[in-house]
């Protein structure tokens, strides 16, 4: 971010914070964090390759693609 | 054709079936429509051949589906295989999935077409579509002071609903994260009902916060809608939330007769500065389903001021997760920067999200970092857990819950953007059924003084539908909602 961009974001970012922070009136004594917003178990499935062998495709969208691999800028002096 | 534009999706699909008309005029008559509409900016990628394909397959009786020849738009956070899926952002520019959204693929298997990609907020955050790299979208709704002034559709599905009230698709995708289905309904005047959390595979859909992530269609009726819901929704094993339990016939099971039911009116939701003509609605509303049959009961939800601050703490949360998937690397936009893999990270995401998104970016690292993840993110997630046994409670006392959509009517380009708490506060009624994950609607009731459409929100048990729909039906045949924004673009 610009330094321009941090001054304007910085009272918002204050602001809101602030003003979640009313959370801190509510009572929370015992109750436990919601994890699942509907009850239900996580499945299992069985381990086997569903979607395989579309090298090209998953590489189509990369703004860098050479021999069958993501490009990334060089990490490893 | 401008008569078929005018059609709802029950009608359009009898007289496809009956041969009254071909779904090749449909699409055509559509296709035209969108192209004169541009000026409205809702579109943001037009595919008239993918409407066209469709209606030659209904007409020739190759689709013989419950939406066969229906062209649709599609809410540009559906990865679409082939077609740009930005969600909004310039950091998704040019992406072109391989691959098709679950809900959209359910679609195309219905039979229908597709007229489009529509416009949103940036990674569906915000609403008043201000947030798009696209640009806003301008509602067909103008106040009647004469003033002309461009108006939002809302947000986030802010094309999507300006797209069905100006007749330029007879139906549309949306999402609904904290009521970006809803709120948007109700400023253009037409329907839209958020399933419960998991009815409507996520598989595909760009994610935002992905416990409150939900698709549901917008439509022009009631009816419309729940047959649209009825193509979208079905187990995905591809989604872990997906729920594993059949789709109902909604459309056989409409019934406006509300005999023996109970509606809950809350009183938390009588809150300071709405304005005069949405309490006066909200009386209507209950009115109307005493009139279909239904006891109206006093309810209690005690936590529905904490649900906004909960939601801004928790959707940041997940999206600041989700959202670091955008590297530059695997698809979407890079700028490489000074040379370095990091310096490549935040050039790319320096130029590729917008104010609004990196906004709830730095709040969601934020609430998640360590010294504050207690304070913030598990306190809200405990505070959630309160709502949602709020709603529980209530629904021992009541069937269905109804309340206004948006504490106003639409508001003008600009007014807002200067302050994001204002802008949040939009969705004070909307939020509080995302967060306990239950099925809500939008159904429009009236128009204000200015001539602008209001909307009556019916919040229903998990995994009843059919109870929001049918209570919503019985409001719109009471409501003779009839406006129409009147053409100028």
């Amino acid at each position: 971010m610009s330094d321009e961009e941090i001054e304007r974001l910085a009272p918002e970012l204050n602001n809101i914070l602030g003003w979640v922070e009313q959370l801190g009136e509510v009572n929370t004594d015992g109750i436990e964090p919601l994890t699942a917003v509907i009850d239900q178990k996580l499945r299992l499935r069985e381990d086997k390759v569903t979607a395989g062998h579309i090298r090209d495709e998953v590489l189509a969208n990369a703004p860098d693609a050479e021999h069958g691999f993501f490009a990334v800028p060089k990490v490893i002096e | 054709m401008g008569e078929l534009t005018r059609l709802s999706i029950v009608e359009l699909r009898d007289g496809i079936r009956s041969r009254e008309f071909s779904a090749r005029e449909v699409a055509e008559g559509y296709n035209e429509a969108v192209a004169e509409a541009r000026g409205l900016n809702a579109y943001v990628v037009e595919t008239p051949e993918d409407a066209l394909a469709a209606a030659d397959a209904a007409d020739s009786g190759k689709a013989t589906g419950p939406l066969a020849g229906i062209p649709l738009g599609i809410k540009d956070l559906f990865a679409t295989r082939g077609v740009d899926t930005t969600a909004g952002s310039r950091i998704l520019k040019d992406f072109k999935p391989p691959y098709e959204s679950t809900v959209v693929a359910n679609l195309r298997k219905a039979g229908a077409g597709m007229l489009g990609k529509l416009n949103m907020d940036e990674f569906a955050m915000g609403s008043s579509n201000e947030t798009s790299a696209h640009g806003p979208v301008i509602s067909p709704w103008r106040r009647k002071d004469g003033s002309n002034a461009a108006l939002t559709p809302g947000g986030s599905s802010g094309g999507s609903a300006a797209a069905v009230a100006a007749g330029i698709a007879p139906g549309v995708t949306g999402t609904d994260t904290g009521g970006s289905i809803r709120q948007p309904a109700a400023f253009t005047g037409i329907c839209g009902i958020k399933p419960t959390y998991g009815r409507c595979s996520r598989w595909g859909i760009v994610s935002f916060a992905s416990s409150l992530d939900q698709a549901g269609p917008m439509a022009r009726t009631v009816r419309d809608c729940a047959i649209l819901l009825g193509a979208m929704a079905g187990f995905d094993a591809q989604d872990s939330t997906s729920l594993d339990s059949p789709v109902p016939d909604w459309e056989a099971g409409l019934s406006s007769d509300l005999k023996g039911k109970r509606v809950g009116i809350p009183k938390e939701y009588r809150i300071d500065g709405v304005p005069g003509d949405i309490n006066a609605l909200w009386d209507k509303g209950i009115e109307w389903l005493k009139d279909a049959g239904a006891t109206p009961v006093e309810i209690s939800l005690p936590h529905t001021k904490y649900a906004l601050p909960t939601y801004y703490i928790i959707a940041p949360a997940e999206a600041s997760s989700n959202l670091a998937r955008y590297d530059g690397v695997r698809y979407g936009m890079r700028v490489p920067g000074e040379g370095s893999l990091d310096a490549m990270y935040e050039a790319t995401r320096a130029a590729g999200f917008g104010a609004e998104v990196k906004r709830r970016i730095m709040i969601g690292t934020y609430v998640l970092s360590a010294g504050f993840y207690d304070a913030y993110f598990t306190k809200a997630q405990k505070v959630r857990a309160l709502i949602k046994r709020d709603f529980a409670k209530a629904f021992e006392q009541c069937d269905v819950i109804l309340t206004p959509t948006a504490p106003s009517a639409a508001f003008g380009i600009g007014e807002k953007s200067d302050d994001p708490i204002a802008m949040y506060l939009n969705d004070v009624f909307a939020v509080p059924a995302s967060l306990a994950g239950l099925p809500a609607m939008s159904v429009p009731g009236g128009l204000d003084k200015q001539g602008l459409p209001l909307g009556l929100h019916l919040i229903g048990r998990e995994m009843d539908e059919q109870g929001v729909l049918n209570a919503a039906l019985a409001i719109e045949e009471r409501a003779g909602f009839t406006a129409r924004a009147e053409k100028w673009w």
